[in-house]
């Protein structure tokens, strides 16, 4: 099962977390800040995992992103390798060639994503096609709202 | 700002470009701080929000939580968008939710409703939405409130797929906080059968499901078994247009492929059906062979989908280690894999073929690749590649290729990372123990160890040098002068002075015929060093200058003269001044003969398994570091679920079932000092964790100790209390073992003691503080020294609370200080027996008398362990029918000693026991009585 999912720049910034285990805040932050500077010291020709606590953390860098994921040892780190991978896709197929900023701006669509892809830390549907039908159902429901805030959030935040 | 999607809030953008440009940490803080005013207001102002705000100013909230700052209000909000007719506005609502609300359960409540109107609705996309957040929160009060309703979900006919695969995961999730959701009788058979649904993505999420319900019970799935072949048959035989959507990058569904290999390794071979284990022998070879097939696509994809395959089912043909020609096919595999381009493979080979070495088949099968292995060691760039090298050639070691291995690794510890050399220290250390037919190897290479990694070696790895030249006769002599040797070097590593003391101190006389290392010689040389050194090597090396006056009458003047130096203010630590104060002493007033008894050679240490092992095993909570051979599995029918990986249970039955401390002389004035250096191996055992500790509930059975000493006294799924206690006369002291088995640290770890002023002016206890933080995996040890004072009921309790995943916990635990700890047993013979037996008759006050049913099968075996681990001495002979026990002792008070009979007359026919206690003190009897009748 996965435990965690973090998504971070080069810089160090976290642009994404999805916990499947319940932590307390103060935790996450910590397990978070120390993964982040683990895996930035690392070279581009390291190995793509490594043993963490009693976890195994898999991870890969696409462009500036960091995507990274905490797994018990029972789970296979090849396949996680492709999870992240479809979800690569999944939000590159969705934004049209997704960068950072897209994720930055609509981090709750990624989150809308992610949670098609896998539930509680296992994987839910590997399908592209059926995902992306899901995450377009979702979005036909919004347009069937009628648009409204277009004046109130003219000029003020 | 790039275009914003669906309805984009425009709000929320100009909030995050702002974000984005402030130039300072502070400029940030000022902007968000602001912001959080802004909403504040907002959310408390007279003007109603519609919900396209309210989900606007949610959702900047959530942001402003993701950078890192923490969030106090909103909840509410969220909470009315849950109810939202508008999809968005829900969708975030439930988003806010499942992002921030585990810390916040009052409000669990509140959501529960709206869950579960959504749950009801028509739209699976809201069924969905539902159930996502459920699995997200995954709490107990979730639990409780959709266990019904979920199960019912998954196995109907008119639910669509995907609200399936969300329920299955759902339950899946909640099984994991709560286990006794799942439903059993039909519901089993249901739940197994979704393994044929059509729908690929439905048997998915449904495979890891049955995966978790499997590893709780076994048995009652044990269906899954065939219906999981027959589905990997059909999958491994696809071709990759078959499966359309669910082939990715070339390989047949390789998620599902590598979930049901999974689910198969928790069975062992399925033998009783000869049909499923050729079918499933089948898979393995397709998958197999597929490996040597071209690749289809030279994407990184192709290659990763089809290999987690290829190491997965090597997983379960390595599980399930019955099939040699499968087990010697896949080293080949991975030796292949060995010299592969992708450092991705070569580290996951050498980590599947270290479990390779572990079976009997493939065990020669993994030796032919040393020599590659060796390479990787010295040559991978990356550091955790180079560790599973090492990792495998541990495992791969035996008595043939052990003194090539070990030198391999002796040599490559000059270079190593320093973030290796502490485990490789303990694995040269343990291969060197364990393989070594020749003692003077094994001497010579913890030696080495010592001089090319001085720093990394740690207590456990010395005193077991010492412990084994001890028991070794013929290595004595060898070691005296390979340690005399070592220390000559000019400069040597303080662990070499203590091996070297030691040694000599005890074997110096087996190398003094020879001049160059006479008695002379060997004190200067060793006193050399002295000044070097911290005061503990110091007060051992003053030990050993005792033992020289034994063995060396010729130098007791200039030892003497040594010892005088110290015995002053001098010597600045005041155990080094008591030690070298009383060695004089010593060495001026007792006989020869006396000191030859105080001073003579260390007796053997019991044989046991070396602590070095268990010392790796900790540093490793994740993985048990492996080298045993295990003996291939016969096809055996179905047998519960045995976790086989984790054979440490030999370990961690030694520590719980054994304490004796190693035979040591009678304890005499401060060589008991000596002594205790190497007792302390005994007591810093840790406990083992088991990790797959199913069992929830928690185990805890103080009566149990009442007849023993040692064990685990307290187990539930956070923490293990071990015990481990030792008595004389009216002493007793107590080692508490606080194991924590999570991975997270337990905080504000704090035990403390229930034992009122009155109740201690009968039993004084001490104990030692111990660290407010108990770390993951970790372990520590608490002492507690008693002192029977008076005779006494009641025993001590401890409270120990903590703060786990911030919740505390609290947790109470009896200490095993009953009164019969204090018994001295006597030996009496029958005719004294009796005579004091009528004598303490004489007054009712002085008996006691229980008559009770037994409590369970009257098994006299078992009975007589139980009397024998009581305290008291048990008589045999004495009591002319030969199923009733005897039995006499004393227990020992500061006040008085109180002397004790007992009687225990076991009625088979009746099922009834009767216990007599006899003693001089009417409260003695009452207790003995009452504690022991508890037990039978």
């Amino acid at each position: 099962m996965m435990q965690f999912m973090l998504l971070f720049s080069r810089q160090g910034k976290l642009r994404l977390q999805k916990w499947y285990v319940a932590h307390p805040d103060k935790l996450k932050k910590k397990i978070t800040r120390e993964l982040i500077t683990t895996i930035l010291a690392r070279k581009p020709k390291m190995c793509s995992f490594l043993e963490w606590k009693d976890l195994k953390v898999v991870y890969k860098r696409y462009a500036s992103l960091y995507f990274c994921c905490a797994i018990e040892q029972d789970d296979n780190e090849l396949l996680t390798l492709e999870v992240i991978h479809r979800y690569v896709e999944l939000l590159d197929k969705y934004f049209g060639s997704v960068c950072e900023l897209d994720i930055i701006f609509n981090f709750e669509k990624a989150y809308f994503i992610l949670d098609e892809l896998l539930l509680g830390g296992e994987i839910q549907e590997t399908s592209k096609k059926n995902v992306l039908k899901a995450i377009a159902a979702q979005d036909l429901l919004q347009e069937e709202e009628t648009p409204q805030g277009f004046f109130e959030d003219h000029g003020l935040g | 700002m790039p275009a914003v999607r669906g309805d984009g809030m425009r709000g929320l953008a100009v909030f995050i470009s702002d974000i984005r440009n402030c130039k300072s940490k502070e400029a940030e803080i000022k902007r968000i701080n602001k912001e959080l005013a802004n909403i504040r207001s907002k959310f408390k102002g007279d003007k109603t929000l519609d919900g396209y705000q309210k989900k606007k100013y949610v959702c900047k909230l959530l942001f402003i939580f993701l950078l890192g700052h923490d969030i106090d209000f909103g909840h509410m909000e969220a909470v009315n968008l849950l109810s939202s007719n508008k999809y968005s506005e829900k969708q975030i609502g439930y988003l806010f939710i499942s992002v921030l609300v585990n810390t916040n359960s009052e409000l669990i409540k509140l959501i529960i409703q709206s869950i579960k109107n959504d749950l009801a609705s028509r739209n699976p996309i809201h069924v969905n939405l539902a159930l996502q957040c459920i699995a997200n929160i995954g709490s107990r009060e979730m639990a409780e409130a959709f266990g019904n309703e979920i199960p019912k979900l998954l196995v109907s006919g008119d639910t669509m797929d995907v609200v399936k695969q969300s329920a299955a995961l759902c339950l899946l999730r909640l099984f994991r906080t709560c286990p006794e959701i799942i439903p059993g009788g039909e519901w089993t058979s249901r739940i197994i059968h979704l393994l044929n649904d059509q729908h690929m993505g439905v048997v998915t999420a449904a495979t890891s499901l049955i995966d978790a319900l499997v590893k709780k019970n076994p048995e009652e799935y044990k269906g899954c078994v065939s219906l999981a072949v027959s589905r990997l048959s059909r999958i491994v035989t696809a071709s990759y247009t078959d499966l359309q959507d669910y082939t990715y990058y070339f390989v047949p569904a390789p998620w599902l492929s590598v979930k049901l290999l999974r689910l198969l390794q928790n069975y062992t071979p399925p033998a009783e059906d000869p049909g499923v284990r050729g079918r499933l022998n089948e898979c393995l070879e397709t998958i197999l062979n597929k490996a040597q097939e071209p690749p289809k696509s030279k994407k990184v994809q192709h290659s990763n989908a089809k290999n987690a395959v290829l190491f997965e089912a090597i997983s379960l043909i390595i599980h399930n280690d019955s099939e040699a020609n499968l087990l010697v096919r896949a080293c080949n595999q991975l030796g292949q894999f060995l010299s592969n381009r992708e450092t991705n493979l070569r580290y996951l080979a050498l980590e599947s073929m270290c479990h390779l070495a572990t079976s009997e088949f493939s065990h020669e099968a993994v030796k032919k690749h040393q020599e590659v292995v060796i390479l990787s060691m010295k040559m991978e760039k990356d550091v955790s590649v180079r560790q599973q090298a090492v990792d495998l050639l541990y495992a791969m070691c035996d008595k043939t290729n052990a003194e090539e291995i070990v030198q391999e690794m002796l040599n490559y510890l000059e270079t190593a990372d320093y973030s290796i050399r502490e485990e490789m220290v303990l694995k040269v250390a343990i291969l060197a123990e364990k393989y070594a037919t020749d003692y003077t190897w094994y001497v010579d290479v913890i030696l080495n160890l010592i001089r090319i990694a001085g720093d990394y070696v740690s207590e456990e790895v010395w005193y077991r040098v010492i412990q084994i030249v001890i028991n070794r006769d013929e290595v004595q002599g060898y070691a005296a002068k390979t340690v005399f040797e070592a220390l000559q070097a000019p400069a040597c590593h303080e662990n070499m002075v203590k091996v070297g003391g030691y040694i000599l101190g005890e074997f110096g006389n087996l190398i003094a015929g020879d001049q160059r290392s006479s008695p002379q010689v060997q004190f200067q040389l060793l006193h050399s060093k002295y000044h070097l050194c911290s005061p503990m090597t110091r007060a051992l090396l003053l030990s050993t200058y005792i033992k020289f006056i034994n063995l060396f009458p010729e130098i007791r003047t200039q030892v003497q003269e040594v010892f005088r130096q110290h015995s002053n203010l001098r010597s600045a630590d005041a155990e080094l001044q008591q030690r070298a104060s009383e060695y004089l002493q010593l060495s001026i007033i007792a006989s020869a003969d006396v000191l030859a008894t105080v001073l003579e050679e260390m007796p053997s240490f019991p044989e046991r398994e070396s602590s070095i092992l268990a010392v790796l095993k900790k540093k490793k909570p994740g993985r048990v570091p492996e080298n045993e051979i295990k003996e291939g599995k016969s096809p055996t029918p179905i047998t519960n679920h045995t976790n086989d990986t984790n054979n440490t249970s030999s370990v961690s039955g030694d520590l719980l079932g054994l304490s004796t401390p190693p035979t040591s002389q009678p304890p005499s004035s401060n060589t008991g000092v000596l002594l205790d250096v190497l007792g302390d191996v005994y007591n810093s055992k840790p406990l083992t964790n088991n990790t797959n500790n199913t069992q929830q509930q928690n185990l805890y059975n103080p009566k149990k100790f009442v007849c023993k000493n040692n064990g685990v006294l307290f187990e539930n799924e956070l923490i293990q209390i071990g015990v481990k206690s030792e008595f004389r006369q009216n002493l007793g002291r107590l080692g508490l073992f606080y194991g924590n088995k999570t991975t997270f640290p337990l905080q504000s770890f704090v035990p403390t003691l229930l034992w009122s002023d009155d109740q201690a002016a009968k039993m004084s206890i001490q104990m030692k503080p111990v660290e407010p933080l108990l770390e993951a995996g970790a372990q520590i040890q608490q002492l507690i020294n008693a002192e029977c004072i008076d005779d006494y009921t009641d025993t001590p309790s401890m409270v120990i609370s903590f703060i786990y995943n911030n919740l505390p916990q609290k947790i109470t635990i009896k200490l095993p200080l009953t009164i019969n700890k204090f018994f001295e047993p006597t030996e009496m013979n029958g005719e004294s027996f009796f005579a004091r037996w009528k004598n303490l008759g004489s007054s009712n006050q002085q008996r006691s008398q229980k008559i009770f049913k037994a409590n369970g099968v009257m098994d006299l075996q078992a009975t007589r362990t139980k009397l024998m681990g009581f305290g008291m001495q048990l008589l045999d002979g004495i009591d002319p029918n030969p199923d009733n026990f005897v039995c006499a002792g004393i227990v020992h008070m500061r006040s008085q000693q109180v002397g004790c009979l007992l009687r225990l007359e076991p009625n088979r026919n009746a099922q009834m026991y009767r216990l007599t206690v006899r003693s001089s003190k009417e409260s003695v009897s009452v207790e003995v009585c009452d504690l022991l009748a508890e037990q039978f």
